[in-house]
């Protein structure tokens, strides 16, 4: 009966796993020096991980490594220009950040906080806006060497509990036996190149989106490469305005997104093909500044037949729901683009088909990958963050053994529920808006008018 | 006060007046690798520590009222785990900073439970484990424990009195004794044992005899009586479809008990059944003695 039972319960036993090395036996394991925590991969999402731990109060006498492969950047000094890379933080990220004490430290560098979205599809008019009633801020758009600079300073504050080994890729990793049975270590063992051994009770994977945790783990990898690649660059504008609000316009080829730098300044996120990604970077400055502007104001994809159907709808919604359509504000116009800063680089999603397993946990992009338009792939990191360090600090306050299946499920269930929907629901978004076919177009601006005239909606997203 | 003087006469407990059952070690002898399998037999133990462990955390903070320490919120006090088995309950006291005695007469036990803690160093320090029944270290250690805890045992001894004085014996003055355990009733024999262990086998069978179940009542008597005021009585319900454990009104199935041993000066009474009545008036006293 009992072997009846367990066969209906989740077959947890097969997220005990033993990989291809052997484990130690406890002789040789006890002179290996131990961890409870490892977090694998030093980006924003894994310093900000140690860092959030660091900081919890069950962690104060507890011994957490981060594992970073590149060198200790010195961001003492942060360059007048802007760098290309940045990020749109959701307002619950800063909170996060907040937690650990960063977000002063972004704060008192710089960061931009927008009030408004706006987005709009090239073929045509249809338009969603969000804004915040209350006028607070929706969220802000940091440069990812400020937040890794913020994340720098606060690891440092809690040195006496998190040991940050730089220059140390984690090579190859040991994982247990199942716990019951045996007289070799119970701990995951990590190898770097250097040769040099660590164990630790819990292993934390954020090494980005083609993560060696993950693969070492034998955890299946949903993944697609979408033929597009990311433009970045930092523009100059014409005027200088407010620029409180974030700009996203769905072409044909792909979303081109102006986020909000400064009064003067912007970033650009511009999705298309491999080809024209190429090209966009190859053109002088000035071709390159006439086709961004060209994608913010041209109607060239517009059809009668569309904006017609489109502005019949819009009219029947004026009359349902007057206060349904919002007032379309025009984007700035660019001047020129920063030399150096033209880069690009591929998309593509990717889905880890289990977060966690024995000893072991994904985060960030290591856990999912999304594409850009949605702004939320940092976010997502940080949401994973934030609900794995929670079920952690209360089973450390529990005395729980942290690489206990028990609650990495959970912290699993929750995010899974909550990843799972915006990424597919990206996904679709970025698939719908790929085309010019007209029914196609039609039923994005009809469900585009539709969605910004319904509230309900419009707050959950 | 005869009472008194032969309460404090120490005098060394034979083997008839033991509250070990040779039978009962034989039952946990088989299973005694087993223990740290979360899947296993012991799984219902292993989930419990996600309600016993923050009882015993919490309500151990309160009657101390000692300062609270970051991190190790249980740092300096020493607990004595009472049937510690595999140390499935010693090691996460261990883990919140506790100083804890772990005390098995099953000798395979005590091998599982050194054998798991000792590639924690920092467990390894803090827990020792030991071989033995509580008469047989009464004698070098009385009065030494801040805390005592008995979980899923007084089901399992053959003298219960005989438990408790030992307890009572080992705890320092306002020491605490925690205590889960089954209640005898109908309803515990038809979910306790018929469906727990022979339909469902959330426990290996045989593991359990109604008749050794012990209701709430008697406990708290014979806490009363011998020294201990009881401060909470909970009820507690496992959920085999979640595999967890949660807090209910009810103690017709599992419950747990948080007794105070009464400080120094305080007096036991003798071990005849009082009248409730009386118990109660005995209760009230000593809190304001």
């Amino acid at each position: 009966a009992m072997a009846a039972l367990r066969g209906l319960l989740p077959p947890l036993a097969a997220r005990l796993r033993s990989g291809p090395r052997a484990p130690l036996c406890s002789a040789a394991a006890a002179a290996l020096p131990l961890y409870d925590v490892v977090v694998s991969g030093g980006g924003m999402v894994g310093s900000a991980m140690a860092a959030v731990l660091g900081h919890d109060i069950h962690f104060h006498d507890k011994k957490i490594a981060l594992l970073e492969a590149g060198p200790r950047k010195e961001y003492n000094h942060l360059p007048d220009s802007y760098s290309n890379r940045v990020s749109s933080i959701s307002p619950g990220s800063a909170t996060l950040l907040s937690s650990c004490g960063a977000w002063d430290h972004v704060c008192s560098l710089r960061l931009k906080a927008f009030r408004r979205m706006q987005v709009w599809d090239a073929c045509s008019e249809a338009m969603i806006v969000f804004e915040k009633d209350d006028l607070d801020d929706m969220g802000y758009i940091v440069e990812n060497d400020v937040i890794m600079s913020a994340l720098t300073k606060q690891l440092d504050a809690v040195a006496d509990r998190v040991e940050v080994f730089y220059r140390s890729k984690a090579v190859g990793y040991t994982w247990p036996l199942p716990s019951h049975s045996c007289d070799t270590s119970p701990w995951v063992q990590v190898e770097l190149a250097d040769g040099r051994r660590l164990q630790t009770k819990l292993l934390i994977g954020a090494d980005g989106h083609s993560s060696v945790v993950r693969k070492e783990a034998e955890i299946k990898n949903i993944e697609h490469q979408y033929d597009q690649s990311a433009v970045v660059a930092t523009l100059h504008l014409s005027e200088a305005t407010d620029n409180n609000v974030a700009w996203q316009r769905f072409l044909p080829t792909g979303p081109i997104a102006l986020l909000p730098l400064s009064d003067t300044a912007s970033s650009l996120v511009w999705s298309t093909s491999h080809d024209h990604a190429s090209e966009l970077l190859a053109m002088d400055e000035e071709s390159f500044v006439d086709s961004i502007n060209s994608a913010f104001w041209s109607n060239i994809n517009h059809s009668d037949f569309i904006d017609t159907a489109g502005a019949l709808f819009r009219s029947a919604i004026s009359f349902l729901r007057p206060s349904g359509t919002a007032v379309r504000q025009l984007p700035p116009s660019v001047a020129r683009v920063d030399p150096e800063s033209r880069a690009m680089f591929p998309l593509g999603l990717g889905h880890a088909t289990e977060y966690v397993q024995h000893r072991v946990a994904l985060i960030g992009d290591a856990a999912h990958r999304v594409h850009p338009l949605a702004g939320q792939g940092v976010n997502l990191g940080f949401g994973d963050i934030a609900c794995l360090a929670q079920h952690l600090s209360a089973a450390a306050f529990n005395g729980s053994d942290l690489g206990s299946l028990k609650h990495l499920l959970k912290f699993e269930t929750e995010r899974q529920r909550h990843n799972v929907s915006l990424i597919a629901a990206t996904d679709v978004l970025k698939r719908l808006y790929s085309t010019t076919l007209a029914p196609l177009v039609l039923l994005r601006t009809w469900g585009l008018q539709a969605t910004n005239a319904l509230p309900p909606v419009k707050v959950r997203i | 006060q005869l009472s008194l003087f032969r309460f404090t006469v120490k005098r060394p407990f034979s083997t008839s007046h033991s509250s070990v059952d040779s039978k009962e070690m034989k039952k946990f002898q088989l299973l005694a690798h087993k223990w740290w399998d979360e899947e296993g037999e012991y799984a219902a133990l292993h989930s419990m520590n996600d309600i016993r462990v923050p009882f015993i955390r919490h309500d151990t903070l309160l009657s101390m009222s000692s300062n609270y320490h970051l991190g190790n919120p249980l740092s300096g006090i020493k607990i004595l785990d009472v049937g510690c088995g595999g140390g499935l309950l010693s090691e996460p006291l261990g883990r919140l900073g506790a100083s804890v005695t772990g005390i098995d007469p099953v000798e395979d036990n005590i091998r599982t439970a050194d054998r798991h803690k000792s590639f924690d160093p920092v467990l390894a320090k803090r827990i020792q484990y030991k071989s033995s029944s509580l008469e047989e270290i009464v004698e070098e250690s009385m009065e030494t424990f801040d805390v005592i805890v008995a979980s899923e045992v007084v089901e399992h001894v053959a003298d219960l009195e005989t438990f408790i004085k030992c307890c009572s014996q080992v705890l320092k003055p306002e020491g605490s004794l925690f205590i889960t355990t089954i209640n005898k009733t109908q309803l515990s024999y038809v979910l306790g044992i018929v469906v727990a262990e022979k339909i469902m086998g959330i426990v290996p069978e045989g593991t359990h005899e109604w008749e050794k179940f012990v209701p709430p009542e008697e406990l708290e008597c014979l806490l009363e009586s011998n020294g201990f005021s009881v401060k909470a009585v909970n009820g507690m319900l496992y959920n085999p479809l979640s595999g967890s454990w949660s807090w209910i009104e009810s103690t017709s199935l599992n419950y747990a008990v948080h007794a105070v041993k009464s400080g120094a000066r305080a007096q036991s009474h003798a071990t005849d059944t009082l009248p409730e009545t009386a118990i109660q008036q005995h209760s009230a006293t000593a809190g304001t003695a």
